[in-house]
């Protein structure tokens, strides 16, 4: 069995707007284990353990405020556990 | 008070802060159904909504993904979409998706409506009637997208009568009846954790992907737009369970039990869609197999259930014979729909070379040896102008009511059969998995309405095939093989049309 640590967790999203391209483009630089695959209309990204989305890297990419809420017009599916989902920042990990 | 609360205080505020204490009428009276079970709940405020969505932020973002998919909408029937469909055949996966799940979407959204009312608890009853309202969107959006289709194509015209009545819509139709006259824990485990956090990535994921990749952007939209929702469910699943094994051990088998029962409920029913994936998808995006390895094997059973042993969990019941028929599984799904497609809402047809070429890739230790043969026996048949099927009526088994037509762990050309007596009658289910349930509950599932056998007791319009689809609601053109069907015919005639245009 494997440690919370290593097990991954991930988000499946939508791909075609600029506004998720930017979102995967900020998951990716705050969360430098992650990795990105495509699927017809989706993009995935997945890390081991831990994934974090921070507000402060989304609106810097967007030039826009944005609200952590806006994720949901984004996410499609999700592996792992919602840890956090505040303000600033969305967490996911396994607790476990 | 800072002028601006932050996402935390505004759903403490709006969810915790509007709930009251019944003073003049007992709780117990208030909220009757949440003992009965066996379930101890010692306190509700330890449940916890990761989202912290609150009513004002539900309806702002909910509004813009219902604008999104409506525009979607628009711009394919204005723009002629159905045309570019990788193939017509393409949409019996959306007759199906119409017939199965739509109505489904609407039984949810009546029980979880029922559920925002009794749970006693704040929070989860808020989370409860988000779902709810989120369901009854799902049923409205998936009419609308798939109107558009029903216009041009068979097989879509009264799904909520098919439902009631056509033989392989029972599955889906008990499965929800089973968990709706179920306690209000055992349904969120079957519902809310069991489909939606283990399984229903299964069918929307790929699925939808797939919709994209046979040129289906409203479906896929739709998909997305629905599956956004799904993942607040599934958060909802995954809260529910915990908050349930932290409440008291006392709760852990019971939990464990529902969960062993609607795993393998949730996993029968999903053969349909793993049919749908192999052999509906003109243009194929993955196989079951693979997609059950990467939603199933790898994320639930390698990711949540290290995690639920914390609590004494162990993986559901039954999960190895699910695992080992994932080389089989789709395969033995299409060809008995593919035998039984003359009383169906859908057509079906002989996979093409490429196509049964790419069956075999997907599946190298099975294809090859025990399924290519009978597709091969069927194009034979339908090249010296037949086509093959079945005149008898298949047997269902007790419990998921899919037509016995599993086989024994480890022996793909064995059916497998179970029988057990109650109270002097003899019943039939399909797998060990099935026959647990039975043996658990026998009370509950005698009572099942299995079309087979009201067929024989003539209660479907009448005894021949004929009557019986009068009775479904089904028109011409609806079933049997797509080779010659209407809906060929007339897509045929289309694209000459274009061809002729351009």
């Amino acid at each position: 069995m494997n440690a919370a640590g290593t097990r991954k967790v991930g988000f499946d999203l939508q791909e075609g707007s600029d506004d998720n391209r930017f979102l995967v483009e900020a998951i990716s630089a705050d969360n430098p284990e992650a990795v990105v695959t495509s699927m017809p209309g989706l993009m995935r990204v997945q890390a081991p353990g831990r994934m974090v989305i921070n507000r402060d890297s989304v609106e810097q990419r967007l030039g826009r405020p944005w609200e952590t809420h806006e994720f949901q017009l984004a996410i499609v599916s999700y592996f792992g556990q919602i840890a956090e989902w505040d303000d600033d920042q969305i967490v996911i990990g396994w607790q476990h | 008070m800072s002028k601006k609360l932050s996402m935390q205080q505004r759903y403490s505020a709006l969810t915790r802060g509007l709930d009251w204490t019944p003073t003049y009428v007992d709780a117990e009276q208030v909220y009757p159904y949440t003992r009965f079970e066996g379930i101890k709940v010692h306190d509700w405020s330890k449940w916890d909504d990761p989202f912290r969505l609150t009513v004002d932020s539900y309806f702002k973002y909910q509004a813009e993904k219902d604008k999104r998919l409506y525009a979607v909408i628009d711009g394919f029937v204005q723009g002629q979409g159905h045309l570019s469909l990788s193939d017509a055949k393409y949409v019996n996966a959306m007759k199906l998706f119409l017939q199965g799940v739509t109505p489904l979407e609407y039984a949810a959204h009546r029980h979880f409506a029922y559920l925002a009312r009794y749970y006693d608890g704040p929070g989860p009853r808020f989370a409860a009637l988000c779902q709810s309202i989120d369901e009854l969107r799902h049923t409205q959006t998936e009419v609308h997208t798939l109107s558009s289709y029903n216009k041009m194509f068979g097989g879509m015209h009264s799904w909520p009568q098919q439902f009631d009545r056509v033989w392989y819509l029972s599955v889906p139709k008990s499965f929800f009846e089973d968990a709706m006259s179920a306690g209000p824990f055992e349904f969120l485990i079957a519902i809310s954790f069991s489909f939606e956090y283990l399984l229903t990535n299964l069918l929307f994921v790929p699925f939808m992907s797939g919709a994209s990749f046979n040129g289906d952007v409203p479906t896929m939209t739709f998909g997305f737009s629905a599956q956004s929702d799904e993942s607040r469910h599934m958060t909802l699943g995954l809260e529910a369970i915990k908050f349930l094994l932290e409440q008291d051990e006392d709760n852990v088998p019971l939990v464990q039990a529902w969960i062993d029962k609607w795993f393998w409920r949730g996993y029968r029913l999903v053969s349909l869609i793993a049919q749908m994936l192999d052999y509906m998808l003109p243009r194929k995006v993955m196989s079951w197999k693979e997609s059950f390895e990467l939603y199933f094997e790898e994320q639930m059973l390698g990711g949540l259930f290290a995690d639920l042993e914390f609590y004494g969990i162990r993986p559901p019941k039954h999960v190895d014979q699910a695992i080992g028929e994932k080389e089989i599984l789709s395969h033995q799904v299409a060809w008995t729909l593919y035998q039984f497609s003359h009383a169906a809402a859908f057509t079906t047809t002989v996979p093409d070379a490429e196509h049964l070429d790419w069956l075999s890739e997907q599946y190298p230790d099975t294809f090859d040896k025990y399924f290519r043969p009978l597709w091969d026996k069927a194009a034979r048949i339908q090249e010296g102008g037949g086509r093959y099927f079945s005149g008898g009526l298949p047997q269902l088994c007790q419990v998921c009511q899919v037509p016995m037509l599993f086989t024994e762990p480890g022996d793909p050309t064995t059916i497998a059969q179970r029988e057990n007596l109650y109270e002097g009658e003899r019943y039939h289910t399909c797998s060990d998995g099935c026959q647990w349930i039975f043996e658990r509950e026998p009370e509950k599932y005698v009572q099942a309405w299995l079309p087979v056998h009201q067929i024989l007791q003539g209660t479907c319009g009448g005894p021949t095939i004929p009557d019986v689809l009068a009775w479904y609601g089904l028109q011409d053109g609806d079933s049997g093989e797509y080779v010659g069907s209407l809906d060929q015919q007339d897509w045929q005639k289309w694209h000459a049309e274009i061809e002729v245009g351009s």
